[in-house]
This record gives structure tokens, C-alpha cells and sequence, in this order.
């Protein structure tokens, strides 16, 4: 179990948090332009990691912040933590 | 004093006597005892049938690795528990005890037959015997695995006791409480740092407490002793919290660890007086120190599974720290130096004891000093058979060959009552993996050590791999110090003296002069797996050590394969010829010793299992003799049964009263969202299918809301409050859902929207009135206001005061009916209640139920969301293309709705049903058909509502059918068990469709 350091709150554990997937899918603006397979994309097509994955974090039992995570997910260990709107860290 | 209860030792107090039974019969032990020790002081070695082939069993071991010596605890009590190890429990005075497995009893066992079928029971044989036919396996093949299989009987009544948990957080926390463990808590605790000792028994010191043999010597004095003073000089450190009886359960990641303590497991019932029985440890720690020791390995030769035969450290420690001789004529079987310990502490203690090594030699001191003392090595010898049915008596040895691959030279037979094996020691890694640990296999002793990457936790003493004393207690000092950061580490000048073993040799699987396929060397004892399933596994093609361990079921036990794994993987190298390091190990998973379903649960049982939610008009219904429902964690009532009704005529009744005169609903679960922002109007256009920005202030729209796979996702009315203040409500199990799904797209997709939620689901009550006569009750209630149709018309609202009490009236409607919603604060919510109630009774103003509710909507042709939907229903499926903008640009799940996949035309669309016989009711979930005699039968569609309407005086059901929206008048059947149902697909909306009733 691990701890998250909230932008907002800080430090908690992780039965507080719930993890929305993969960060940085950005709803099409105009999806009546995408034709099925370009809508499929945005709407089905997930990355599944073995390594550096960036995610969406959601603390929902605190601040009910949402915010983004780096995590390895070989080993759980997070690089970074970041607001939404906020440019993603390299790693 | 019994015959073999031969040694007075400091940690049993021999002058407290303690009583107890075993399989009926009354023993006698002493308080510190285990079982297992106790039932060893008695003489007493068979303990248990074998899982497979029913052979007797003994007990093999002192700790939690003990496959043998399962026991049922307490039976016929409520306080009953299977699968305990009977080296691990505390006698108390009264405790009951009896083997598993042994059905009909553990002398004269029928089971004992497959040991003479053996051959017929190879690795696999239940997969490849069990699976066919097919209908054998519920009636034949189960019942006749689980009699005799049979592992320990499960309580038949609720757990009395009470179970607990607790958070913890510490600098360090130090895992076992041997030799290096309590090193490790004395140097972080002296430095100032909160620290946690635990430990599994029920005191300190591990196998260093009772180690009085003289090659082991600490600043001069034996190694016991020296560790005797540690412990009481630990005991007075005020940062060290030490917590005996408390095992570690699972090791996650980022330090987190549960651990279990046993608060009265060892108390005699009658002593236990309500305390706690077992406490749960949620310890985050900054910093983790395992000193988790190592578990000796037996070796495999064939009848290696004989009551007597135990492991040879076992023996000493029975010995040393128990007093109890396991045998007075003892052999011991070994590949290494530490087996000599045993050797030297029985022969000092006037106990008869040979050795047998397959080693050609070995010079360490521990070695010189059984020589010195005449004790007789065989060198370079095993043993090829053991004999005796219920406890052992003899042993053949014979000489190894040059390679150790074969057997050469006569065979020796040799008396005995006890063998005491040692293959060596696994280091305990459990607990590093389970954390995320990597390992290493060492070559020279065949074991694997942890590899240590990880910042905050490191592995010290022989669970790191370090077998010798004076490597422990030295490089526990160091690695704590580096680890910790700090300079003086308290034991820096120390001088340890010990034997060092000089000569190295192992062999899985031991030879023999007789053939595999005729011996019985057991790897896993409780699973009953031998070398040869291992050999028969790899020959059928297994190759990964997951699939063979499946396959053979080895490790896969209540011991997890403490004992067994390793030879199993060595077995597996040894035949495939591999080396062992790069076949990995198998997955150690959490937890590391069973746990009670109690300890897992802790406090959160009855009513504490989960949060109940009550409106406050709850009391009202209870007495009203509401039955209730759970929706969610909601109460809501039922039905209201009068004069012992059942469910169906209350709901019959109910129903007409609804809409014959009036009915009252406690609608205040529905979920309810305020909504307030300059862009408040916008946001709702996104989120439902429907526009929103032309509704007037102090009007209501239904809206459906879709996911962005255009599914339905939940549905509600929302009510325009003001020009930037909207109500939103929700059904009454997607309220949490909804309000955070509206909260993602607000703050990740659409940020520059001025837009606030607020869950006030619990602020306000909800009453809902419907029924032609509901108006006039209105009126009673709210004199002054002029409720016509065209003062206050449907799908409006209105502030108003009731007592002085501001509440808001919405005109919605849920059934068909002319209906009102009244919201209020909730604590004036049964006040409320009361008063509607009160001003309704001339027109006999009835209070319904959700069933109702459900029945009167489906008349309707209303869709539930949850129960006509699934998650695979477009608002097209649902044939409400009505409630779909056309002219809107986008929102949630609108590009989805002209997917290639939701344009089919055969997809299932919700359609009514109509019973051929309208007095015949359909189940709910049932499948239709359209051929009765195609084959396979082909399912075209379920029913997803259905009830007998009182208001028609017929049977009507909602459905979801293929292409059902084209269907209308078609003949369908709905099969059932005994006979088929015929049914006409119909309009889904029953009941006045001209909307006429609301407006009544
Ligand atoms: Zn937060």
C-alpha cells in the first residue's frame, strides 16, 4: 500500500485515493470530426505498462482532488506528482 | 516426570502442571509447553494421517513450517478451530485437541488403502481422473474427495471472540526476535529512534536463547547467556516496544506490514473472559529490519515420512529449551555441521545418538568436540530405508559413491526411535519478496539470499543468508549501522568464538539402490507430493516451476511448502539440468501463517460490517411495520404489510390506493446534487443527452445521462433553483458515482468552467405524494398556495413555508400520476411526514414502498436504471430518441450513439411483454426465445421487470430483446423449467398513454 503525496494535502495513504488510468487522454474537442476508429482510439485504447506509467489519481476520500502520479509499476515507486493543467515531469 | 520429559530448562515451568486432551484422552504438560511438546514429553509421535495416501504422520517440526501436526482445536465448542499446528499453540488447562484427517480414526485409518494403491496416484491424477464425464464430478468425485481429504471441520457457529485492529507508525520496526533481531532493536532503539520489536513466540531469543553448547562463546561467556543479559538490558530501553505472540502476516510495499498479535490464545477458556482474542498490527514503518531466521530442510530419501522422524534442530530445541527427548535412541541425518549441535546436546544429557553424514569429512570444532566425545559417525553414508508403521524403528544406510549419484557397498541396518534430519537451512526470504525484493541463489550452500536494492528495508542474520555466529552478530551490527546512519553500533568490539563449517555438500533427492518408481520420498508432507510427481510432471512436458508446483500441488499447502519448495526446484534443476539460480523461485504470498477470518475482519462484523443509512422518517416505517429493502448502504421501506399480507398483496393493494386516491412515498435516498455557477447550465448540457440552457428558472427536466461509450449510465430530474443554481438528483445508488464522474470532467476536461457540486443527498427529506387525490391534500397543507394547473403546472416547482419551515414543492412525477415532491431540511423531515399523513387520511392517504413504486413506473413504461439497463443499453436501445438532442454539438457519449456498433439494428432494445394467459407472472431474468426447437436453443433477449398490474388486471413485464424494437405483436416464448410460457412483444408504456392522469 502506498503512500501519496497529494498536491494538496500531502502525505496519505493510499485507501484514500482512487486511481482513474492512464493521464494525459485528452477528450477529442470535436468528436463528430473522428471517424469510428479515431473515436475508438481516444475511447478504448489504454497503455499498459510494465515500468514509468504516467496515472490519474483522484483523493477521494479527502480533498476529492483529481491530480496526475508517475509511478513505476514494476516497484510502485512514484517519481512525481503533479496538478492537473500542469506540464508532465520528464523521467 | 514423564520418560522423556529428561531436562529441567529455565523457559517451562515444571511446577505448573497443565492438562489437556488429545484425540480423547487426558495428558499432562507444563505451562510453556506446546502441544507438539507436551504430546513429544508423553511419548507421543503420531499425530495425523497424510493428505493422499492416509500414511501416519508425525510431528517434524517446532515452528510454523510443521506440515504434519495439524490439529482440530476445541471441538464440538464455539470456539472450534481447524488446521492449527500443534508447534505453534500454548497449552492451557482443558484444551481439547485432536488430529485431522484420520477419518475413522488416527490408529485404524481406511484411508491407508491408497498408500497400497499408490502407483494409481500419480501428480495430476485428480486433474486427469476427476475430469470425466462430466456428471460424475458433483455426485461421485467430490463427495469422495472431500470425505477423505477431510482437512479439519470449520466452526458451525458464529465466532464468540472478539478480534481488533490498530494502526501503529514507528521509526523502525525489527521482525523477529532472535539473535540479530534484538542486536538490531537495541542499536536503533539506543539511538533514539521509536522502534518495535515482534517476535512469534511467546518470548525472546530465538535458537540462540537456548544454545548452551561450548563452541559458541559471545565476550566469554556461551551464547545464551550472553543473550539472557541482552534481553533484560532491552527490556529497559523507553523508545523499544517489544510485542511477543505477534507474528508478521504480509510485508506490502512502501513499509507498510500487518502483523498479528495473539492477545488470549493461550488462556484457558474459562480465562479468557471476553478480552481480545487476536489484535491486527497496521504498522507503517519508516525503516525495516527483518531478522526473520531460517527453516532447516529435511532431506528426501525414500520413507522419509515416518512418525519419529524430525528435524534435527527441532530435536535440540525440544531438548534444550523444552526438556523433551523426541527418542532415547536417536540417529542423526545430516549434510552439514549444524546437525552436531543435536549430537552433542543429547549425548551430554546421557541420551543414546549416532550420526550419519554423507560428507566424506568435516574438521570444524562443533565436529572434534562429538567426535572427542565418541559419538559414532557413519561418513559418507544415507539411508536408503526407513521401517516401522507408526513411529520408526530402524534405518539401512549404505555408502554414497564417489559422485554421490549412486549407492555402493553393503547395506547397514541400525535401531532407532528417532531420526533427526538436516538438509541445511533456507533462509526465511518470505517476508523480503513479499515486499517486492529481488533474490540471488548462492551457489556453495544452494540457497537463495536477498538482494538488497531497497533504501528502507534490509535482512540481517541467517534470513540474509548468514549462517555462522560470528558473521551474524558482526554484520548485523554493521548493515544496522549503515542503515540507520549511525556511527557507534554498541557491538562493534564484540568477540564471538563459534564452529565454522568447513565442508559443503548437498543432493536433493537422495539415492537408492531400488528404483524411483517403487520409492516414497516425500518433498511436500502435508500435500503428500513425492520426487518421483516432481520427475513424472517435468516427463509430461511442465516446465515452469508455477505450472510443475500446480500440477503436483507441492508448496501448495496450509505451510505454503515451507520445507518443501526448495527440493522440489532442486529436484527440478537437478533433472532438467539446470542450474537451480535461474529457474527463480515461486511467488511468496501474504500471508506468511494463515490467519483467522476474525483478524481479517477485526471489529467490522453485525452491524458494524458495513454503514446502514436512514432517512429520518425511518421510525415512522419501522413502526408502521414497513418491511425493508437494501438499495446500497440505504434502508428504504419495502412494503408495508397490514394484517399479515404478504408481499404481493400489499403491493396489489398499494398500487390501486396510489392510483385511486393517493399514495406517499419516502423518496429522500434519491441522490441529490446542488449545482451552482455562472456556467452552470452549460455544464448540464454536456452532461445529459438532452438541452438544458432554455429551461426556465423554477422549472423540471428529466435528463438521462450517458457514459462516453454512450451506454446509460443514470437518470433523474433537475430543477432550475435560480439562473446559475440547479438540483440535480440522481438514483439512489449512483449518487456517489455520478458526483464524482461530474467531478472528473470538471476539473480535468473542462477547467474553465465556473461550475460548483455539492452532495446534499442527507440535507433535505424527500415526501413524494402522487394520486388524482394528492392536490387536495397539498392544499390542506399549503393553504395559500394556488395550486392549479396553470399557477403551478407539471414539471414545476415552488418555494414554500409549511409551519414556518421553508421547503421546496416539486410537481414531478415518477408513476403517472398527478404527483408532488415536497423537499425540507431533514430533521424536520418526519414532522413533514406526519403532517402529509395527517391531512391525507380522509382520502385513506396509503404509504407505499419501493415495490410499489417499481410496479406503478413500469405501467408506465419508465425505465429503472440498473434494472432495464445493464451498461450495454443506448438511450436508442431504449427507444428514448426523444430525449437525444439532434441540434446540441456535443456531450458525454454523444459520438458513441453512431458507432458502428450501436447503429446495429439487432442489438436488444427494450420492448413490453404481454403474457398469452395474463394471470401468468414472468420471472424477472428469465430468457426469451423465438425458436423453441432450434438447437442450440438461441437466447434473443431476458426480462428485466415484471408484475401483475392491479390497475389493468394483467401481467406485464419489461424486456430487452434482439430487434425487439421491430418485434411488436410478435409470438415469443419464455422457457422455463417445467413448462413454456407464450408471450406477445407489445408497446412498453401500459398505462395511460396519453399522459392524461398527471394533469388529472
Ligand atoms: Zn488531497
Amino acid at each position: 500500500m502506498f503512500i501519496i503525496n497529494c498536491p494538496y494535502c500531502g502525505e496519505r495513504d493510499q485507501s484514500e485515493f482512487s486511481c482513474g488510468g492512464e493521464a494525459h487522454i485528452i477528450r477529442p474537442k470535436q468528436p463528430t470530426e473522428l471517424n469510428d476508429d479515431q473515436w475508438a482510439e481516444y475511447l478504448f485504447m489504454r497503455k499498459n505498462i510494465k515500468g514509468v506509467q504516467f496515472e490519474r489519481w483522484n483523493h477521494a476520500h479527502g480533498c476529492r482532488k483529481w491530480f496526475n502520479l508517475v509511478r513505476d509499476t514494476s516497484n510502485d515507486k512514484i517519481h512525481a506528482v503533479y496538478k492537473m493543467g500542469e506540464k508532465p515531469p520528464v523521467i | 516426570m514423564t520418560k522423556y520429559r529428561i531436562n529441567k530448562t529455565r523457559f517451562i515451568d515444571q511446577t505448573k502442571n497443565v492438562s489437556f486432551t488429545f484425540d480423547g484422552k487426558t495428558y499432562h504438560g507444563f505451562e510453556g509447553d506446546t502441544l507438539a511438546s507436551a504430546l513429544l514429553s508423553n511419548g507421543i509421535h503420531l499425530v495425523g494421517r497424510s493428505f493422499k495416501y492416509h500414511r501416519p504422520r508425525g510431528i517434524m517440526s517446532c515452528g510454523s513450517e510443521e506440515p504434519n501436526a495439524i490439529c482440530q482445536i476445541n471441538n464440538n465448542t464455539e470456539y472450534t478451530e481447524p488446521n492449527v499446528r500443534a508447534t505453534e499453540i500454548e497449552i492451557y488447562e482443558g484444551l481439547k485437541a485432536s488430529s485431522q484427517n484420520c477419518w475413522p480414526s488416527l490408529n485404524f485409518d481406511i484411508g491407508g488403502v491408497n498408500n497400497f494403491i499408490s502407483p494409481l496416484i500419480p501428480a495430476g491424477f485428480y486433474y486427469k481422473t476427476f475430469m470425466w464425464p462430466k456428471s460424475f464430478w458433483k455426485k461421485i468425485y467430490e463427495p469422495l474427495i472431500r470425505m477423505s481429504a477431510g482437512l479439519g471441520k470449520s466452526p458451525t457457529k458464529p465466532d464468540p471472540e472478539i478480534y481488533d485492529h490498530k494502526h501503529e507508525h514507528c521509526d523502525v520496526l525489527v521482525i523477529g526476535g532472535g539473535i540479530s533481531g534484538i542486536i538490531s532493536a537495541k542499536i536503533a532503539a539506543k539511538n533514539n529512534l521509536k522502534t518495535i520489536l515482534i517476535e512469534d513466540k511467546n518470548i525472546l531469543g530465538g535458537s540462540t536463547i537456548y544454545q548452551n553448547n561450548k563452541n559458541f562463546v559471545i565476550d566469554g561467556q556461551k551464547s545464551n547467556e550472553w543473550l539472557t543479559n541482552e534481553i533484560s538490558e532491552l527490556q529497559k530501553l523507553d523508545n523499544l516496544t517489544i510485542k511477543t505472540r505477534t507474528s508478521l502476516a504480509a510485508f506490502h510495499s512502501y513499509n507498510y506490514l500487518l502483523a498479528k498479535e495473539n492477545i488470549s490464545d493461550h488462556l484457558p477458556l474459562d480465562k479468557k473472559d471476553g478480552s481480545i482474542r487476536q489484535r491486527l498490527w497496521k504498522i507503517r514503518a519508516d525503516k525495516v529490519i527483518v531478522g526473520a531466521g531460517a527453516i532447516e530442510r529435511p532431506l528426501i530419501f525414500n520413507n522419509n515420512d515416518r512418525p519419529g522422524i524430525i528435524l534435527a534442530h527441532s530435536v535440540k530445541k525440544y531438548l534444550d529449551f523444552y526438556g523433551v527427548s523426541s527418542g532415547l535412541n536417536n540417529i542423526i541425518f545430516t549434510n552439514n555441521d549444524s546437525a552436531y549441535e543435536t549430537a552433542v546436546s543429547l549425548f551430554e544429557k546421557g541420551i543414546s545418538v549416532k550420526i550419519v553424514d554423507i560428507r566424506k569429512k568435516s574438521s570444524s570444532s562443533i565436529i572434534k568436540n562429538a567426535e572427542e566425545l565418541g559419538i559414532e559417525i557413519y561418513w559418507n553414508s544415507t539411508v536408503i530405508n526407513t521401517f516401522g508403521y507408526k513411529k520408526i524403528k530402524s534405518i539401512e544406510i549404505m555408502n554414497l559413491s564417489e559422485d554421490g549419484s549412486n549407492v555402493t557397498g553393503n547395506k547397514n541396518k541400525i535401531q532407532c526411535d528417532c531420526l533427526a534430519i538436516s538438509g541445511g537451512w533456507t533462509p526465511m526470504v518470505h517476508m523480503h519478496t513479499q515486499s517486492g525484493g529481488k533474490l540471488d541463489f548462492r551457489e556453495i550452500d544452494q540457497v537463495f539470499v536477498p538482494s538488497e536494492k531497497n533504501e528502507n528495508h534490509i535482512n540481517v542474520g541467517s534470513c540474509n543468508g548468514d549462517f555462522e555466529l560470528e558473521e551474524i552478530v558482526k554484520n548485523t551490527n554493521n548493515k544496522v549501522k549503515t542503515f540507520l546512519n549511525i556511527n557507534e553500533g554498541g557491538f562493534d568490539k564484540i568477540s564471538v568464538l563459534c564452529s565454522k563449517e568447513s565442508e559443503k555438500k548437498n543432493i536433493w533427492l537422495l539415492p537408492n539402490t531400488i528404483s524411483e518408481s517403487k520409492t516414497k520420498s516425500f518433498i511436500d508432507f502435508q500435500n503428500d507430493s513425492t520426487a518421483k510427481d516432481i520427475k513424472l510432471a517435468l516427463r509430461e512436458g511442465f516446465k515452469s516451476i508455477e505450472h510443475v508446483k500446480r500440477y503436483t500441488t507441492t508448496g501448495m499447502a496450509t505451510d505454503q511448502g515451507k520445507l518443501s519448495n526448495m527440493h522440489a526446484l532442486g529436484i527440478i534443476a537437478d533433472t532438467a539440468g539446470v542450474k537451480m539460480g535461474t529457474l527463480g523461485t515461486t511467488t511468496f504470498r501474504p500471508p506468511f501463517t494463515p490467519l483467522t477470518f476474525g483478524a481479517i475482519v477485526g471489529r467490522s462484523v453485525g452491524k458494524f460490517f458495513d454503514v446502514v443509512r436512514k432517512t429520518s422518517i425511518h421510525e415512522w416505517h419501522i413502526q408502521n411495520n414497513a418491511k425493508f429493502e437494501n438499495v446500497g448502504q440505504w434502508k428504504r421501506p419495502w412494503y408495508y404489510p397490514i394484517n399479515n399480507e404478504n408481499l404481493y398483496e400489499a403491493v396489489q393493494r398499494e398500487s390501486k390506493a396510489a392510483r385511486n386516491s393517493a399514495g406517499i412515498l419516502d423518496a429522500s435516498t434519491l441522490g441529490k446534487i446542488d449545482i451552482q455557477g455562472s456556467d452552470a447550465s452549460e455544464f448540464l448540457n454536456r452532461v445529459y443527452t438532452n438541452a438544458w440552457s432554455k429551461l426556465g428558472i423554477g422549472k423540471c427536466r428529466y435528463g438521462l445521462m450517458l457514459n462516453e461509450d454512450g451506454m446509460v449510465y443514470d437518470d433523474g430530474v433537475t430543477t432550475r433553483l435560480g439562473e446559475n443554481h440547479f438540483l440535480m438528483t440522481t438514483t439512489t445508488g449512483g449518487a456517489a458515482n455520478v458526483l464524482s464522474k461530474l467531478e472528473d470532467y470538471l476539473q480535468t476536461e473542462w477547467p474553465e468552467l465556473d461550475v460548483y457540486l455539492t452532495s446534499v443527498t442527507d440535507h433535505y427529506s424527500t415526501t413524494s405524494i402522487c394520486g388524482p387525490n394528492s392536490k387536495k391534500i397539498l392544499k390542506k397543507l399549503f393553504p395559500n398556495k394556488d395550486f392549479s394547473d396553470e399557477a403551478f403546472p407539471h414539471m414545476s416547482y415552488q418555494d414554500a413555508l409549511i409551519d414556518k419551515i421553508e421547503c421546496r414543492i416539486m410537481r414531478i412525477s415518477f408513476t403517472g400520476e398527478l404527483s408532488y415532491e415536497i423537499n425540507i431540511e431533514s430533521k424536520y423531515g418526519r414532522s413533514l411526514w406526519e403532517s402529509c399523513i395527517k391531512a391525507g387520511e380522509e382520502y385513506k392517504i396509503t404509504p407505499y414502498g419501493t415495490e410499489t413504486m417499481h410496479l406503478l413506473r413500469a405501467e408506465k413504461g419508465f425505465i429503472i436504471v440498473g434494472q432495464d439497463t445493464d451498461g450495454t443499453m443506448t438511450p436508442i436501445d431504449l427507444q428514448m430518441d426523444w430525449i437525444v438532442s439532434k441540434k446540441k454539438y456535443d456531450f458525454i457519449g454523444k459520438r458513441s450513439l453512431y458507432r458502428s456498433d450501436t447503429i446495429r439494428e439487432d442489438r436488444k432494445q427494450l420492448v413490453g411483454l404481454l403474457t398469452d394467459d395474463p394471470n401468468e407472472i414472468l420471472e424477472e431474468g428469465a430468457q426469451i426465445v423465438s425458436e423453441l426447437d432450434k438447437n442450440p436453443v438461441e437466447m434473443i433477449g431476458h426480462v428485466t421487470s415484471s408484475y401483475f398490474s392491479p390497475n389493468l388486471n394483467k401481467s406485464i413485464a419489461l424486456a430487452v430483446v434482439k430487434g425487439g424494437k421491430k418485434m411488436k405483436g410478435q409470438k415469443l416464448f419464455v422457457p422455463m423449467e417445467n413448462k413454456n410460457i407464450n408471450v406477445t412483444v407489445s408497446d412498453f408504456i401500459f398505462l395511460d398513454k396519453e399522459n392524461k392522469r398527471i394533469n388529472a
